[in-house]
């Protein structure tokens, strides 16, 4: 049994290095899941990641959540005359044969209340609320506070 | 320094500055900006040489901002607790910084606070740790740091959150300065990354406009 688990480590660790496999869920993919590590738990966190669209219709992002947050909302970055705010968003579209892309200066997962640190190398569970694809959960890997995406 | 007195020097400011920016013809868009009333966002910043406030470093220095006159100055506003926009920002311009290598020695870049009451010394210390080091954070009296936004032409507002915390919206860009405390230009927030470096490095060339 030692050398299952020794294996199923050593994979999931080079998997951490590269990038997770997409996970498929009915008509949908979602793809490279990543947050920065955070520095403690005070401040909030931001979590981004791809969801493709294989179907003939499209779907909705209605809901997300995750352990390391007990508030966990999607947000939209706007930048208006030079200036950026930042405003929570009901429900996010991903059209049919189309794509949703949360990334750093656009829409992004807000981590609130952070229950424990996001560490760099970790990774930690994300659960997405779909209208007609239903719930997922995807594996969100930490990068370290100035990354700017997963690796390619 | 009275509020009159100071809205004068600054109309003095951005006048010389429109003269100057008319003279390179690349500013047409925004306008005769010292000739019209334009909204502070549309106006250029004053020289930092005439801005004369002072704040505190996260090394807890005092620094004096029109100190940086004599080298060329990267500049932007943020703050620690800015989930997405201000680490975006940090990560660039520190692969900015890595790109221009050794030059970026001769290069100010600062981080001022919007968010003074969180942003002590202590913790811009701490969050800047994570990134180039030549980046410098800069916090202070709140009244100070309201000035040294006015002098930016610059914004900062505090925005209550649900859950009895807060968040900040903040003019974005990055500032640069020529090494004569002239102001150079802006590199936007979604402006496209390949353009900052030339940027950056006509800033500092034009050392003497």
């Amino acid at each position: 049994m030692k050398l299952p688990v020794i294996a199923v480590f050593a994979f999931g660790l080079s998997a951490g290095l590269a990038q997770a496999e997409p996970v498929r869920q009915g008509n949908l993919e979602i793809d490279a899941a990543w947050a920065r590590a955070s520095i403690g738990t005070s401040r909030p966190g931001a979590a981004y990641f791809t969801v493709r669209n294989f179907g003939d219709e499209g779907d909705r992002l209605i809901g997300l959540s995750s352990p390391v947050s007990t508030m966990t909302m999607l947000h939209e970055t706007t930048l208006s005359e030079g200036i950026s705010r930042m405003a929570h968003v009901e429900a996010a579209e991903i059209p049919a044969s189309g794509e949703l892309t949360l990334e750093p200066g656009g829409m992004h997962v807000m981590l609130m209340e952070l229950a424990t640190p996001l560490r760099e190398g970790a990774t930690f569970p994300l659960t997405l609320a779909f209208e007609a694809a239903g719930e997922v959960t995807v594996e969100v890997h930490v990068f370290g506070p100035g990354a700017t995406g997963p690796a390619e | 320094m009275s509020l009159s007195r100071r809205l004068l020097l600054g109309a003095g400011a951005v006048t010389a500055l429109g003269a100057g920016a008319l003279g390179l013809g690349w500013w047409q868009v925004d306008g005769p900006g010292a000739a019209q009333p334009a909204s502070p966002t549309r106006n250029l910043p004053r020289p930092l040489g005439e801005m004369d406030v002072t704040l505190t470093d996260h090394r807890g220095r005092r620094v004096t901002i029109s100190d940086w006159v004599g080298r060329p100055s990267l500049v932007f506003f943020g703050f620690t607790w800015c989930p997405d926009v201000c680490p975006t920002t940090l990560s660039d311009i520190s692969l900015w910084l890595e790109e221009l290598g050794p030059d970026a020695d001769r290069l100010n870049v600062a981080l001022i606070s919007v968010d003074p009451e969180r942003d002590t010394p202590e913790v811009l210390a701490d969050y800047l740790g994570y990134f180039d080091p030549r980046i410098v954070g800069v916090t202070g009296e709140p009244g100070e740091v309201a000035r040294i936004l006015g002098d930016f032409r610059a914004k900062a507002e505090r925005i209550e959150d649900v859950n009895g915390d807060y968040t900040m919206n903040h003019t974005a860009g990055v500032f640069l300065f020529r090494a004569d405390g002239s102001f150079g230009s802006i590199i936007d927030f979604h402006e496209d990354r390949r353009f900052a470096v030339p940027k950056i490095r006509r800033a500092m060339k034009k050392e003497q406009p």
